[in-house]
Formats: C-alpha cells, sequence, structure tokens
C-alpha cells in the first residue's frame, strides 16, 4: 500500500516535471536542427541528425559573446553593488533600535514592490537627462536599485536569526562591530548571502525591459535583448535564436539548482518572516 | 572611526542613496512627464497640466486594454496559486525522484521569461509548429488545417495566460512549499490523534497556517503579473493591432511607437497608482504595521 502510494506520487512527479521541460526540450531538439529541416511541414518531434555545429556557427556569425559579457558585466556589477549595500543596512535594521527604522523598512518593503516594467517612462527620461542612456552603469545602477530591497529583507531576517550574545562576546574580546560582522556574523548568514546573491544575479541575467529601452548598441546591450535581434518579422532562425538561448539558460540553471537546498529557507526568512 | 561607525548613517546612506536615486527618482520624473507635452524627439515644449490624461481617456485603446489588464490579472493569479497549492502539496510529500521535480521546476523560473515565451512561440507556430504536428497526430486537427494559434486574440489571449501561468509557477510553489515547512508535525499527528480526515486536516490546519504565505505569493503575483511585459511582447506585441494589449504593452507602445511619450507617462503613473493599492495590501498581508513600526 506505502509503496503504491509512493510510486503513484513518483509518476505524478514525472508528469509535473515532464510538463515544466516541455519548452526547453523543444528549445533543445531545434537548436540541434540542421537549418534545413527547420521549415518543415508538418514538424517533426525530433531532428534526423542533431547539428552540434549550430552552437558554434552562431557563435561565430553574431556577436554573442559580446552579448554574454554585458550581460556579465551588468548582472555581475549589480550583485556587487547590491551586496556592497544591502550587507551594511540589513545588519544595522537587524540589530538595532533607532528613530525613523520603522520608515525605513517601510521604504524597503513597499520598494520590493516596485518594477522597473512599470516605470521605465520614469527611468528613460532620468537617465537621458543624466547622459547615461546606452551605458553599463545606468542597467548596473537600475538593476541594483530594483532589487536592493529584497536583498536588504531577506539578509535582515538572516542577522536577526544570530544571537546577538556571539557577537557580544567576541567585541568584549576587542574585535571592532566591523570586524565582528565580517569573521562572525556574515559567515553564519551565508544561506541568506548566497539567496541574496543568486536572486539579484538571475534577475539582472533576465532583466529585459530596461534594457531594451535603455541600449542602442551591441557594445553595451545584454543577451536578453540582443536576442530578439534573431527574430526579425518574416523568417527567423530559430536554431540560432533556440542555440543562443540555451547558452544563457544553462549556467543560470546550474546555479540556481545548486542553492535549491538553501531556497525554501531562504524564501521562508525573506519573505514570511 | 568608532564614533561614525556608531550611528546609523554610515550603514544606511548607500541604501536611501541608491533607493531615492534609482527608484524614487524615476517616480518624480514619470509624473512630471506626464504633465508635459513632450515632442517626438523627445524635447519638452511645456506644461500643459492634464491635457495628456484626457487625451489618454480618449485613446480608443484604453478601454479595451483595462478590462484586459484586469481579465489577465485575476485568471492569471488565481490559476496559478491554485495549481501551486496542489504542485506545493506533492513536493511536500516524500517521494523517490522528488529531489528532480523540485529541480525541473527551477529550469522555468531560472531561464529568461523572453526565451521562454520565444520557445512557446515557435511550438505555437501554424505551419512548423510541434503542437499542431501533434494535434494532427491525435485526430484533433485535419493534415492540411493551418491553426493560427497567435493570429487572432480569441486564441493567442488564452495561450499568453498559459505561458503566463507557467512562468509564475514555480516561485510561487516554492514560497507555498516554505510556507507548509513551517508548519511544525506536532499539530499533524494531534489533528491524526483526533481522527481528523485528510480534508478536514487540509482546511482547519494546513490553509489557515499558510494563510500568510499566500498573500504574500498572491500580492507578489499580482505585481509580476500586472507588470507582465516580455511574454507579450515576444508572442503577440499586444496585437493583431491593440487586441492583446495590457496596460503595460499598451504604455510601451505609446513612447516607443506612437511617439506619445507624454500620454505614455500618463498611463504610467496611472498603473503605478494601481501598483500602490497592491503594495498597500502587500503591507497589509505581511502584518508590517502591527509587528515592525513601534
Amino acid at each position: 500500500m506505502k509503496l503504491l502510494k509512493k510510486s503513484s506520487l513518483s509518476l505524478m512527479g514525472a508528469l509535473v516535471a515532464a510538463v515544466f521541460l516541455i519548452p526547453y526540450i523543444r528549445m533543445i531538439f531545434t537548436a540541434l536542427t540542421p537549418a534545413n529541416e527547420l521549415y518543415q511541414i508538418p514538424a517533426e518531434y525530433a531532428p534526423s541528425t542533431f547539428e552540434f555545429s549550430n552552437f558554434i556557427t552562431v557563435w561565430e556569425s553574431a556577436p554573442i559573446a559580446q552579448y554574454l559579457l554585458n550581460t556579465l558585466i551588468i548582472a555581475g556589477s549589480a550583485t556587487l553593488v547590491v551586496l556592497v549595500v544591502a550587507i551594511p543596512a540589513a545588519y544595522y535594521l537587524a540589530r538595532f533600535r533607532f528613530r525613523g527604522r520603522g520608515l525605513i523598512l517601510l521604504l524597503v518593503l513597499a520598494t520590493q514592490m516596485f518594477a522597473p516594467t512599470s516605470m521605465v517612462i520614469g527611468i528613460y527620461r532620468q537617465f537621458v537627462s543624466l547622459g547615461l542612456v546606452n551605458s553599463y552603469v545606468a542597467l548596473i545602477l537600475v538593476n541594483a536599485a530594483f532589487n536592493l530591497a529584497f536583498s536588504v529583507w531577506i539578509l535582515s531576517g538572516f542577522f536577526s536569526g544570530i544571537p546577538a550574545e556571539i557577537e557580544e562576546a567576541a567585541m568584549l574580546d576587542g574585535c571592532s562591530r566591523f570586524t565582528v560582522l565580517r569573521r562572525i556574523t556574515l559567515p553564519l548568514a551565508l544561506p541568506g548571502l548566497l539567496t541574496a546573491v543568486i536572486f539579484t544575479f538571475i534577475a539582472a541575467w533576465n532583466e529585459f525591459v530596461v534594457a531594451l529601452t535603455l541600449t542602442s548598441s551591441v557594445d553595451v546591450r545584454p543577451l536578453t535583448v540582443g536576442i530578439t535581434g534573431f527574430i526579425g518579422l518574416y523568417e527567423v532562425q530559430w536554431h540560432y535564436v533556440f542555440a543562443v538561448s540555451l547558452i544563457a539558460i544553462i549556467p543560470v540553471v546550474i546555479l540556481f539548482i545548486s542553492i535549491e537546498k538553501w531556497l525554501v529557507s531562504g524564501l521562508t526568512a525573506g519573505s514570511i518572516k | 572611526m568608532k564614533k561614525i561607525l556608531a550611528g546609523p548613517i554610515p550603514w544606511l546612506t548607500p541604501m536611501l542613496v541608491l533607493i531615492f536615486g534609482v527608484v524614487l527618482w524615476p517616480v518624480y520624473e514619470m509624473i512630471r512627464t506626464s504633465t508635459l507635452e513632450i515632442s517626438g524627439s523627445g524635447k519638452e515644449k511645456g506644461f500643459v497640466g492634464l491635457d495628456n490624461y484626457r487625451e489618454l481617456l480618449e485613446n480608443p485603446n484604453l478601454v479595451g486594454a483595462f478590462v484586459r489588464t484586469i481579465f489577465w490579472v485575476v485568471v492569471v493569479v488565481t490559476l496559478t496559486i491554485l495549481i501551486s497549492l496542489a504542485l506545493a502539496q506533492l513536493l511536500n510529500q516524500d517521494f523517490p525522484g522528488r529531489r528532480y521535480v523540485r529541480w525541473a521546476l527551477i529550469v522555468p523560473w531560472a531561464s529568461s521569461v523572453i526565451m521562454t515565451a520565444t520557445s512557446f512561440r515557435w511550438m505555437l507556430d501554424g505551419y512548423y509548429g510541434i503542437l499542431n504536428r501533434i494535434l494532427t497526430d491525435l485526430g484533433f486537427i485535419d493534415e492540411s488545417e493551418v491553426v493560427e494559434w497567435l493570429g487572432s486574440s480569441s486564441t493567442s489571449f488564452p495561450w499568453l495566460i498559459v505561458v503566463a501561468v507557467f512562468v509564475s509557477l514555480p516561485f510561487t510553489t516554492f514560497v507555498i512549499l516554505a510556507g507548509l515547512q513551517t508548519i511544525p508535525n506536532e499539530i499533524y499527528e494531534a489533528a491524526r490523534v483526533d481522527g481528523a480526515s485528510p480534508r478536514k486536516t487540509y482546511s482547519s490546519i494546513t490553509f489557515p497556517l499558510l494563510f500568510t504565505s499566500l498573500s504574500v505569493a498572491a500580492v507578489i503575483n499580482l505585481i509580476n503579473v500586472f507588470n507582465q511585459f516580455p511574454i507579450i511582447w515576444v508572442m503577440t506585441q499586444g496585437g493583431p493591432g491593440y487586441d492583446t494589449d495590457t496596460t503595460t504593452t499598451l504604455m510601451y507602445k505609446l513612447a516607443f511607437r506612437s511617439q506619445e511619450v507624454g500620454q505614455s507617462a500618463a498611463l504610467s503613473v496611472l498603473n503605478f497608482a494601481v501598483i500602490l493599492v497592491f503594495v498597500l495590501i502587500y503591507l497589509k498581508a505581511t502584518g508590517f504595521t502591527k509587528k515592525e513600526q513601534d
């Protein structure tokens, strides 16, 4: 009976997994389709041969490396900015009671809900007036600022969970507050840090609307926008579109799966506490 | 040095600078722009009061987009929550292979929505799409029949909803799963001892205890779905015509297609007001006013 229940659960699980993987399996098959089989009527379930050279061709014929580099610079720097800004803020908010704390928490929680999509006109006009359109700086700042609140929220949840006594003991031994934070508190809050890092990185890696509006040339344009260049109005080279998509997706999926263990606890601390 | 580190200023200033400089400044810029006349090339031609709002309200596509947005948000969020409740329940059970199911669920979450939506667009293609092939093989459509799923809003809008639910499920499921795991096992044991049926246990223990994570998930989804742009943009561009536009895509089209920057800013101010209402609900749902303010 128990075995039956478990195997039926496994079966259901397998079905669920299959449904969630469908678009990506189709992506893999299309990316490996030879060009002359792409526009077959009716469509084939799988290509007759796997054309791995599609990946090389697209890499050589379009500025994929540049797009990827841009994405990496933007997402990496935005994550770094978030960490540098969020850690001290979250730490202070978690450890100290002071006048205006409630107001600042309100600000953080409220801005967590602001999405750049609904404000893209304002963002665009702001960066035009700053003369920063089509620059890394603009995209780094926007991605950092709009993901900041979430990280502050998650991190302060983790910092609150670490007993202040541990820190006080170290401070009695002569460590400064900064040393305590670096040597004791941060290592203990590692799951929270990882969650914040991965969430910010992935949000910035996948950001589209702001990049679409603020970039106009290949040298700063991230991959999400670059890829839409392959999708013209008429003939779309789907095998190349999906080869590029996979190049963008695979590393992030691996990154995300590697923190899967902490994902649930991270979300519990961050959005529920 | 010690003295400076003692106050809140050095710890909090960078965060406040970023929030005010990059999140709140565009809000101000947006409101200001909505009261200006802006030329096609982006030059300011002076203050016009509420003219942009008036023109916007006369825009023939506004009402349709607005009604569609409400429908879009309600249907996508409701479906997402219902399916996620079931998925979270499944993933909270212990069974062989559960780990891999969770991994599969992470894939759409980690992937860019642009790329996921592009794959759906390709699968739905009338001539070369795999969906029509499958439907032909199953005998639902004739071999010569070309069903252009994205060609008219009566079929494309439901598909947009499917894709929006698809990409919203992973996050929502994991939030609910996180909520499920905070419920202590003892409560379930006590219920079992008292002879409660599984259904009764779910409705009077699990569901009420899930309320906080559910409402957080619901509000975050409300905002994400309301702001959803990439799915619609990749699959239909709001078309044909304006038939599948939501207020978000209409706002983008107004600014960058029709060069009606003022009208677009007016619409984004209205959108923003809607978001603020969601934020208030969110603050209430997280119990902010009670817990943190004192």
